[in-house]
């Protein structure tokens, strides 16, 4: 089957009573990438992602998912025959050895591929007679991951992934994280921890009161994005002098305008010279400020 | 390989990667006929998305400083050119380096040094292409 894009939604909404978790969302995640959806808690992040897995109906909207759409029930669970879903909680049966919960797991999918798993049982250090409930959060995400990764999904939905794990831990599911898109896996996790995001993400759709508030790669933000501050001798001149398309967030300080310019910067600052500022100075935009900013803009 | 990316900077992160190829084998620690790693292995050694090595390499292949091989990985293709632009760097490396002293000796800060760097190379406009 082919689609342009593997997640790809339209209006996408759920609302619970008053409160729309989720608002209006087009979403759209292409394949062979490792996507990051970005926002704070409480951002309507698992909202999303229980919709798209057909684990709660939206309000209204519709979307796709490897071609397959979400609010049909019978294509819902072909979907999910080719979708890995780690969960937030990582629920898994507390009771049962992982040795168990891997047999059982296992049962449901033809795809299962015995090598895998017995690699990253090997490397992840998990011993298989150890009940799932006796292991720390770390081990339950290697375990998750495992029960993930074992099939051959052509997509990975991780929610908060890395929440409650140590450095060392964290360290460990980037890394597979990394495999396992170079794969050939398309990833899409959530996150609210940007240094993480930075690292190995290619794409960025950033959410915030349930709508997508940004959605590129990180490579552009980090070539175009500049933060341009201009000083002036005297008074500087309004605002409205420096606002045009691509330029946001203009704001004066005393006798210093700062804006963020998204694309250009180079042609921006030529255009500004003419306003004779005494200096002007071009930052990156990083993806921490970038998102503050649009937090902010939004409350 | 000792790349190191830093994800914050404001450069795409496969432009540096093919910046610290290229540096690499300019200051000859890489030469003619050495083998980087694969994508899949550099991806998970430098933990960052396959895509951005794979853009760094096919660009690399682009320049023909890398010739990729299926399935047997990317090979430093080091002409003559690069040889000599090596010795160049190397030149103008002992020159800076040398001025960066005296100017150290003259009671500049790094800082103060760095700046005068790159208001030299970048003004009047900060963001010409930085390679």
């Amino acid at each position: 089957m082919s689609y342009p894009f593997v997640i790809e939604t339209q209006q996408l909404t759920k609302a619970y009573g008053k409160v729309q978790a989720v608002n209006a969302l087009n979403l759209r995640v292409a394949a062979n990438q490792i996507t990051c959806f970005l926002g704070r808690n409480g951002a309507g992040k698992s909202t999303t992602i229980k919709m798209l897995l057909g684990m709660t109906h939206p309000t209204s909207g519709t979307g796709t998912v490897l071609g397959r759409t979400i609010q049909d029930a019978q294509q819902s669970r072909d979907l999910r025959r080719h979708v890995a879903y780690v969960a937030e909680d990582k629920q898994l049966y507390a009771y049962m050895t992982v040795e168990e919960m891997v047999r059982f797991t296992r049962s449901f999918y033809a795809d299962w591929r015995p090598e895998v798993e017995q690699r990253l049982l090997k490397q992840y250090e998990l011993s298989p007679r150890r009940r799932v409930k006796a292991l720390s959060k770390g081990m339950r995400t290697k375990l998750a991951l495992l029960l993930a990764l074992s099939r051959r999904p052509e997509l990975l939905i991780l929610d908060e992934p890395s929440e409650g794990l140590d450095p060392v831990a964290i360290e460990e599911l980037l890394q597979t994280l990394v495999a396992a898109a170079a794969e050939g896996t398309t990833i899409f996790f959530s996150s609210h921890q940007i240094a993480e995001v930075e690292r190995i993400a290619d794409h960025v759709c950033m959410i915030n009161h349930g709508r997508l508030v940004m959605d590129l790669p990180l490579d552009r933000l980090r070539q175009d994005y500049r933060r341009i501050t201009l000083s002036f001798a005297a008074e500087p001149p309004p605002t409205a002098e420096v606002q045009a398309e691509g330029i946001e967030q203009v704001r004066t300080n005393g006798r210093q305008i700062t804006m963020m310019a998204s694309r250009d910067a180079d042609a921006v600052v030529e255009r500004l010279q003419r306003l004779r500022p005494i200096s002007v100075e071009v930052e990156p935009v990083g993806l921490r400020e970038a998102f503050l900013e649009k937090v902010k803009e939004e409350a | 390989m000792p790349f190191k990316l830093n994800p914050s900077a404001g450069q795409p992160l496969y432009l540096q990667l093919m910046q610290q190829i290229r540096h690499s084998v300019e200051t000859g620690v890489l030469r003619d006929g050495d083998v980087l790693p694969g994508i899949r292995s550099l991806a998970e050694e430098l933990v960052v998305s396959h895509n951005t090595v794979a853009k760094a390499y096919s660009e690399l292949e682009h320049e023909g400083l890398l010739e990729l091989r299926h399935g047997s990985g990317a090979y430093i293709s080091a002409g003559r050119t690069v040889e000599s632009r090596a010795d160049r760097v190397r030149r103008a490396r002992d020159k800076v380096r040398s001025l960066v002293e005296t100017l150290l000796d003259q009671g500049l800060a790094a800082e103060e040094i760095h700046r005068l760097f790159e208001a030299e190379l970048f003004y009047p406009a900060p963001l010409e292409k930085r390679r």
